[in-house]
């Protein structure tokens, strides 16, 4: 049963090489005991990437368990390749986040743009077209080279595959923090729409009906890549270049047009993309979902290279690739619309009813696996957790209170620190537009695009400040969903559900494995009280670089629908004349501030607080008054506090100004962090009606046309700018910085 | 509308054609190889072979391109935006090459165009020197002709359409341009988003309608 070339199964076990592939000991054990032998070449290595993290949550899945996935608008919770919401007329929106960290911590360019393909890949395999795709991407400092070359391949790598492919990227967020130097972060979010009608499961049922094998050939490439995603980086890393695999957006968008031309073919039964453990991972859930077992002839599989064998075939993550089951007797109907986008739709195996994995090379059986064992029977994991020292140290602090010289000066810093200054380098390189759907571009508080044919849009965010979860995870969960919500809120949408990206450490050890607990309990319960349940999702743990973990960062992507278009709104200031009020008041809560990573360098202290109820009321009060026509723009307050959010309602209005008036300690109510705060515009005619509708909303100001931002604190002028000047230091930032010399 | 593997902005114009404009419109498969019984030929924009060699360098050897070339001398509009100019350049159908962006970067926002001649069947609905906003998305639409060829195209009027504020390093500002026979118009911009007030703007619209009014005017005339 093996190839002679092969090492052989006592080889294996005696020598441990088992542990090379990413399976520990006890692991080992468990699969001998499952085989009731022991496995050789290609299964331990078909194992060791269905059982590793990436691929069976082995670690996350009893945190997973915690997160609320229900509700009547959810149509699709986790568990299939993306999760799908319902937004009427028989519709749904399917999204997923997805990280793509290592590889792009090696190999920049390939490692983000692999990272949307994959990611869009999860979207049309449920049927629908993907209409949007975001990202949340996070660097160390834009000081050092390496980081500057980073932050550039990266938004290279998103604009070449994103642009290529006809998917408008709409928005997403960028932060810089130092313990993102040695592992940066990539996550890409996609979004699609679809006729409920359409929507297809990745299932092979039916006793001999056909596997089709579709889209680029395998390559070597990408072989044990889920494996490398489950690991530290370390210095060695650099080696696993061949680990990163290559991306080919001409022919994802090829896929695309000819898989939503099959969905509408009944011969189709399933449908899944090859992802992380490609044709492993692909072809065994399937098998493992619908009940069934399949077997496949390697000889069959369209191979890139010459002489690869079934270990490598199986472990291969060649982009563009696609795994289909078809009716027995029907496969040319199939075929020949692949070949229409002229794609090779190949023969490669079939259903079989005794829920085997079995694959047949070179006219031997080489793997022959229970396939429940692969998908369902990995290890679960309770790490211990304990919770680290530095968080204690913490809660003993004294309320942290800034000591800021100059007013003027330091609110022009905060306009140039990178984690707030405009995106417009990075979001400028991208096709934002393609579909001629999207309504509100990067640059404001959710991205917009509008249902065609219908008067209805949807409202899309990513969002997460790691300083807070790393100051208190619980406390900073519970901000990450909220502050997504406020972003949906805010563009006048109600928020429905999230996908979660969460990024962390390694979970091996304690310290870490708290924080994740933490964090996601604290999600979970900002979930439960804004009513969005978790319908998607990704883990990347390890992520950690020389030792040192990153900051815990569960990136919330959230999706929100406007009942009607002219609810539409965004943060811009309109008119001169309007009133500036403010929703909710600043306290003193500068801890995980970027005013403190101005000052200190570091981030110490408690976390904001947040009031989930508190949340909700304003988020719902807010859009209550955008939907009655109230409201003519709104900005929630988020890093830099209401002076930042001030300005970055004037910037992009050539010649609006604005004059506030505030009272209180001038550094709280100007650099505060503190949650669920909004400004708004209003017709001066609409004030009362407004403040009658959103409890804690005050009149602070009114938007000028002189072009310049005046704020007054207690009567005495602390800024007065004018805006064209303030907003060249805003965009000028991280051009500038990414031009000086490392 | 020409639809190539790789096309991907073919939808926007299909519905900027049916839904902005209400006039009856299909998408054409490159392998269905005759063009004839069209009143216009739209090429849409996107990356056709993935732009993997020379943007619209392959698409313009396929079949369907020859008999593009007979409708072009046929006096058939032919209107190419963005990869769908790309495509008319390497066909030999308007002079001139694009390059990649003076910054080596893919770019994609509003520009401000300036309408340099309103005298042609795709632009007459449009006052001469009209400033209109129309989003551009691309990385090698920096337009690029020889001093000779510069010269012609602005004795005869070939220049269509210019950047108020040059994002990309081309030529004289050049956006869009003519052949000389006035048929064939190749532009970078995508007016087909710009066409609903939703959008951001319905500037681009106008390029539709005049080439819809003027159809009508000759077909009248004619009949």
């Amino acid at each position: 049963m093996l190839q002679t070339h092969e090492i052989s199964p006592e080889v294996i076990e005696k020598e441990k090489l088992y542990q090379e592939m990413g399976l520990t000991d006890e692991e080992y054990q468990s699969v001998k005991k499952i085989l009731g032998r022991q496995p050789n070449y290609t299964e331990t290595g078909i194992f060791s990437v269905m059982w590793s993290e990436h691929c069976s949550y082995k670690t996350s899945k009893p945190l997973l368990r915690k997160f609320p996935t229900e509700g009547p608008q959810v149509i699709q919770g986790p568990g299939e390749g993306a999760g799908i919401i319902d937004i009427g007329d028989d519709q749904g929106i399917v999204f997923k986040i997805e990280s793509h960290n290592h590889p792009s911590a090696v190999e920049p360019y390939q490692g983000a743009a692999t990272g949307v393909g994959g990611i869009i890949r999860d979207i049309f395999s449920m049927g629908a077209r993907p209409i949007a795709s975001l990202n949340s991407l996070r660097f160390g400092p834009l000081t050092s080279g390496r980081v500057k070359y980073l932050f550039e391949e990266v938004v290279h790598g998103i604009s070449g595959y994103g642009n290529c492919v006809g998917v408008p990227t709409v928005g997403g967020e960028v932060q810089f923090d130092a313990c993102y130097e040695g592992n940066p972060l990539v996550n890409a979010m996609a979004v699609g729409l679809i006729d409920r009608k359409d929507i297809q499961q990745g299932v092979a049922k039916g006793l001999g009906n056909t596997v089709l094998y579709v889209g680029s050939k395998t390559g070597r490439d990408g072989i044990h890549g889920a494996t490398f995603a489950s690991e530290d980086l370390t210095e060695d890393s650099e080696n696993r270049r061949s680990n990163v695999q290559v991306g080919d957006p001409f022919m994802e968008k090829l896929l695309i047009e000819a898989c939503l031309e099959a969905i509408h073919c009944d011969a189709l039964v399933g449908m899944q993309d090859m992802g992380a453990a490609g044709l492993t991972s692909s072809a065994s859930e399937m098998a493992s979902k619908a009940g069934m077992g399949m077997e496949m002839n390697m000889n069959l599989i369209p191979q890139r290279e010459a002489n690869m064998t079934a270990y490598e075939m199986m472990l291969s993550e060649s982009q563009e690739r696609m795994l289909l089951v078809v009716e027995k007797g029907r496969e040319q109907e199939i075929v020949d619309i692949f070949k229409k986008y002229s794609l090779e739709a190949v023969a490669v195996g079939k259903v079989t009813d005794d829920k085997q994995f079995r694959l047949i090379h070179h006219g031997e059986v080489v793997c022959d696996i229970p396939v429940d064992s692969l998908a369902e029977d990995a290890p679960v994991y309770y790490k211990p957790s304990k919770v680290p020292a530095y968080y204690e140290a913490f809660q003993q602090m004294k309320t942290y209170q800034p000591d800021v010289e100059d007013v003027a000066e330091t609110f022009k810093q905060l306009l140039q620190q990178p984690t707030i200054a405009s995106k417009e380098y990075v979001y400028d390189q991208y096709d934002s537009m393609v579909q001629a759907n999207t309504v509100v571009s990067p640059g404001s508080d959710a991205a917009v695009i509008r249902i065609r044919d219908y008067d209805k849009a949807i409202a899309i965010t990513t969002d997460c400040n790691s300083r807070y979860i790393y100051l208190d995870p619980e406390t900073g969960g519970k901000i990450a969903v909220a502050e997504a919500a406020r972003n949906i809120y805010a563009s006048g949408a109600k928020p429905l559900a999230i996908t979660d990206g969460l990024n962390f450490g390694n979970p091996d050890k304690p310290e870490n494995f708290w924080q994740m607990e933490k964090s996601v309990e604290g999600m979970s319960a900002a979930c439960l009280a804004l009513d969005t349940p978790v319908i998607s999702g990704n883990v990347s743990l390890y992520n950690e670089s020389q030792g040192q973990a990153i900051f815990p960062t569960p990136i919330v992507g959230m999706v929100g629908l406007h009942a009607k278009t002219k609810d539409i709104t965004t943060s811009h200031f309109k008119a001169a004349g309007d009133v500036i009020l403010m929703i909710g008041e600043a306290k003193p809560e500068f801890a995980g501030s970027e005013l403190q990573n101005i000052l200190e360098h570091e981030y110490f202290g408690h976390a904001p607080s947040i009031d989930l109820d508190l949340e909700r009321k304003r988020g719902d009060a807010l859009l209550k008054a955008i939907q009655v026509g109230l409201v003519k723009s709104a900005h929630d307050v988020s890093e830099g506090g209401f002076s930042v959010a001030i300005a970055e309602s004037l910037f992009n209005q050539p010649t609006l100004g604005a004059t506030v008036d505030l009272s209180g300690d001038v550094n709280t109510v100007l650099f505060s962090e503190t949650q669920s705060r909004y400004v708004i515009s209003v017709d001066p005619a609409d004030v009362a009606e407004v403040e009658a509708l959103i409890e804690d909303a005050t009149v602070i100001g009114h938007v000028t046309e002189n072009g310049v931002l005046r704020v007054t604190v207690n009567k005495e002028a602390v800024i007065t700018e004018p805006v064209q000047a303030l907003e060249t230091l805003w965009k000028g930032a991280i051009p500038c910085l990414l031009k000086s010399k490392a | 509308m020409i639809v190539f593997p790789g096309s991907n902005c073919d939808r926007d114009m299909y519905h900027a054609a049916k839904d902005a404009l209400g006039e009856e419109a299909e998408l054409v498969w490159y392998q269905d190889s005759h063009l004839s019984g069209y009143d216009a030929i739209l090429i849409p924009g996107g990356f056709s072979y993935g732009d993997y060699l020379r943007c619209g360098a392959i698409a313009s050897t396929s079949k369907i391109v020859d008999s593009l070339k007979r409708e072009a001398e046929r006096g058939t509009p032919i209107l190419g935006v963005c990869n769908g100019f790309q495509i008319l350049l390497e066909a030999g159908l308007l002079p001139g090459a694009l390059l990649r962006n003076e910054k080596l970067k893919f770019i994609c926002h509003h520009e401000t165009l300036v309408v340099k001649n309103n005298q042609t069947q795709f632009t007459s609905d449009y006052q001469m020197d009209e400033e209109i906003s129309i989003p551009v998305a691309h990385g090698e639409g920096n337009y690029y002709c020889d001093d000779e060829t510069l010269a012609q195209l602005k004795t005869n009027q070939q220049i269509v359409f210019t950047y108020k504020d040059n994002p990309n390093g081309s030529v004289a500002d050049i956006a869009g341009i003519i052949n000389e026979a006035g048929n064939v118009l190749g532009m970078m911009p995508h007016p087909e988003r710009a066409t609903e007030t939703i959008l951001g703007s319905m500037d681009g619209l106008k390029m539709f309608t005049s080439l819809v009014k003027n159809w009508r005017d000759s077909y009248v005339t004619n009949a």
